[in-house]
């Protein structure tokens, strides 16, 4: 006991001892990123000033008026300019960082640093948002307007627009159905696929035939082969269906395969001591899915679910295909008839739209969802 | 005829023997705590009993009936079987009171109201009656563990198996759990626990089972194993307890 203390004692250091921190050294210089700063916001200035002038100049020539046309111009440029801001404030910090460390002060010159990197990474930062907005307007303008000619065409965005939102309630019709059909068939393929016991085994066998099947072959084919296959078959009932119906039932087996798959993850991620749980209990298997297990992994698969919806509700773009007057096919006469692309950027811009608010309210739910049942 | 009889079951998983000839027999009324090693298969020998692991030879025989080997209706023989896990195993996504109905309501096929009038006096029992909607995450490990013996009592089972039900909790919690263990003791409600609590063992059991090399190594009322062990291996594991200051 004395003899454990004693060679304790001698092996701490003593407290007079000196020791030097690692994390007391003096702050990396910031000069470098202060100037890449300056330089960036400088060259943001007169690239918008460039390409805006130019904007403006365009709008003027279409006569929208002194007023917007010089707006074009000075917005963007104001904007440009504050950049000049934190570009300042970082060199001016830099500059306190250096006089600190010249007065032995450390700490003052630790945040001072801290300071100035922050702001020039401000700087870059947005100069980096300037050059994809400055690249964009560029590409717009050049040839003479000619990209904005044929994808923004003024007067055929608002010709075309109605009728093709007209049209693209064919698409929501096929994907609001398709998409309550795929959930109920992809449960029904996840299910079958996850039978245990070795006399189900060929019911696996089929499931899983099916999803490699459909999973690997392209969704414009199945819709072919299924559009102008089942008319050709003279099937009772199934020859005499309509274009949509077609469509949704390709795409039903098509994304079925897909959310088969995502149910399947989603209930193989639930701790087996939950069947364990429900069966101990008396639950049969189907129960305990129905009861227990399936609750908790739809819970768990909805953002990847809303992926494979989102996929879907873009193809039935496809179907044009088999003929159907959807809003692409729609955008499609328009344009050959004009010979210019504006009515398909109206079908890309709705198909954007429409998965936006889709995403929100995902997170909305996922996060109700969080507040009620965890711990808060 | 014992309630439970085990007789000369064997199990092994791959190349691991977990039992080679184990019997056991279990009165009405008693209960009976399985202690031993970790991996001893007390765990084991209990989801045996209600069906969750299946058994390579012997049998297995409640009230008389076999209820091991083929063609065997475990879901009959779980209504009357409960079992309570380490971990508690509540359905996150149901309240306590959907936790404690589900059973009885899709089981037993009572409605709603009937199972919720049989719960709510077995949550106020157990002091939790005002936690009845609200979702397990926001109990504790005490209280998760007292609403999984509920979820077990709500099928109004036969026979209770207990799988180290206070492994997982906080020293100051498993009070709260080992109470309504003697309370059921009390009640006569035919027990079989897995357990590390040997002071608790040693003060409601009626018979205390070691286990060792895939058998019952010893066994007998809690006096004889705790005060005077006849095996030496019975001895040197409870050396190690009172080592470890468990005893």
């Amino acid at each position: 006991m004395t003899d454990f203390s004693e060679s304790g004692e001698a092996r701490r250091p003593r407290l007079d001892e000196k020791r030097s921190f690692g994390a007391g050294a003096a702050p990396k210089d910031s000069r470098g990123w202060s100037a890449t700063a300056m330089v960036c916001a400088l060259f943001i200035i007169l690239a918008a000033w460039a390409t805006f002038q130019a904007a403006g100049q365009h709008a003027a020539a279409f006569g929208l008026g002194g007023t917007v046309s010089s707006l074009l111009f000075w917005v963007p440029v104001f904007c440009a300019a504050l950049l000049l801001w934190p570009a300042i404030k970082s060199v001016t910090r830099g500059q306190k960082a250096r006089d600190a460390v010249a007065a032995h002060d450390l700490i003052t010159a630790r945040i001072e640093t801290a300071n100035a990197l922050n702001y020039a990474h401000y700087t870059v930062g947005f100069a980096a948002l300037f050059v994809v907005v400055i690249a964009l307007a560029q590409f717009l303008m050049a040839n003479n307007l000619a990209v904005s000619r044929t994808f923004l065409s003024v007067p055929l965005l608002d010709l075309s627009f109605p009728l093709i939102l007209k049209a693209f309630w064919v698409n929501i019709y096929i994907f609001v159905v398709a998409e309550i059909c795929v959930l109920v068939w992809g449960l029904i393929v996840a299910v079958a696929r996850l039978i245990p016991g070795k006399t189900a085994a060929p019911i696996r066998a089929i499931a899983t035939l099916y999803t490699d099947i459909f999973r690997g072959m392209p969704a414009i084919i199945t819709i072919y082969l299924i559009g102008f296959g089942l008319p050709l078959s003279g099937l009772p009932i199934l020859k005499d269906l309509s274009v949509e119906t077609y469509a949704i039932i390709a795409l039903t087996l098509t994304f079925g395969a897909y959310v088969a798959e995502v149910y399947r993850a989603g209930i193989e991620s639930i701790h087996w001591s939950q069947v364990a749980a429900a069966r101990s209990l008396g639950l049969t298997y189907m129960q305990t899915m129905r009861y227990v297990i399936v609750p908790q992994a739809v819970r768990r698969i909805v953002p990847p679910l809303l992926n494979d919806f989102i996929g879907l509700q873009k193809d039935t773009a496809l179907v044009n295909v088999i003929g159907s007057i959807d809003a692409f096919n729609q955008a499609k006469i328009l344009s050959s008839n004009y010979f210019n692309l504006s009515p398909v950027t109206v079908v890309a811009f709705l198909f954007v739209v429409i998965t936006i608010p889709q995403a929100r309210f995902v997170d909305r739910i996922l996060e109700r969802e969080q507040r009620r049942t965890r711990a808060g | 005829m014992a309630m439970i009889e085990i007789r000369n079951i064997s199990k092994s998983y791959g190349t691991f023997q977990v039992f080679d000839g184990l019997s056991l027999e279990v009165e009405e009324h008693q209960v009976v705590c399985l202690i031993g090693a970790s991996g001893c298969g007390k765990s084991t020998l209990l989801r045996c009993l209600n069906g969750l692991e299946s058994i390579d030879s012997g049998e297995i025989r409640i009230h008389g009936d076999r209820v091991t080997g083929p063609g065997v209706d475990v879901n009959a023989l779980r209504r009357d079987v409960g079992i309570v896990f380490q971990s508690y195993n509540l359905f996150p996504h149901m309240t306590v009171l959907e936790n404690v109905t589900l059973a009885p309501c899709k089981v037993l096929g009572k409605p709603k109201a009937e199972a919720t009038a049989l719960a709510m006096p077995l949550l106020e029992r157990i002091g939790l009656a005002h936690k009845a909607n609200e979702y397990p995450d926001r109990l504790s490990g005490g209280q998760q563990q007292r609403v999984a013996i509920v979820r077990a009592l709500a099928m109004n089972p036969m026979i209770l198996l207990l799988d180290e039900i206070t492994s997982a909790l906080d020293p100051e919690l498993v009070a709260e759990v080992l109470n309504i263990v003697r309370d059921l003791a009390a009640d006569g409600m035919t027990m079989l626990l897995a357990t590390h609590e040997m002071g608790f063992a040693r003060e409601v059991s009626s018979k205390v089972c070691f286990l060792a090399g895939g058998k019952v190594h010893e066994e007998g009322p809690p006096e004889q194993i705790f005060g005077a062990p006849t095996q030496e291996r019975t001895a040197a594991f409870l050396q190690r307890i009172v080592e470890a200051g468990r005893l």
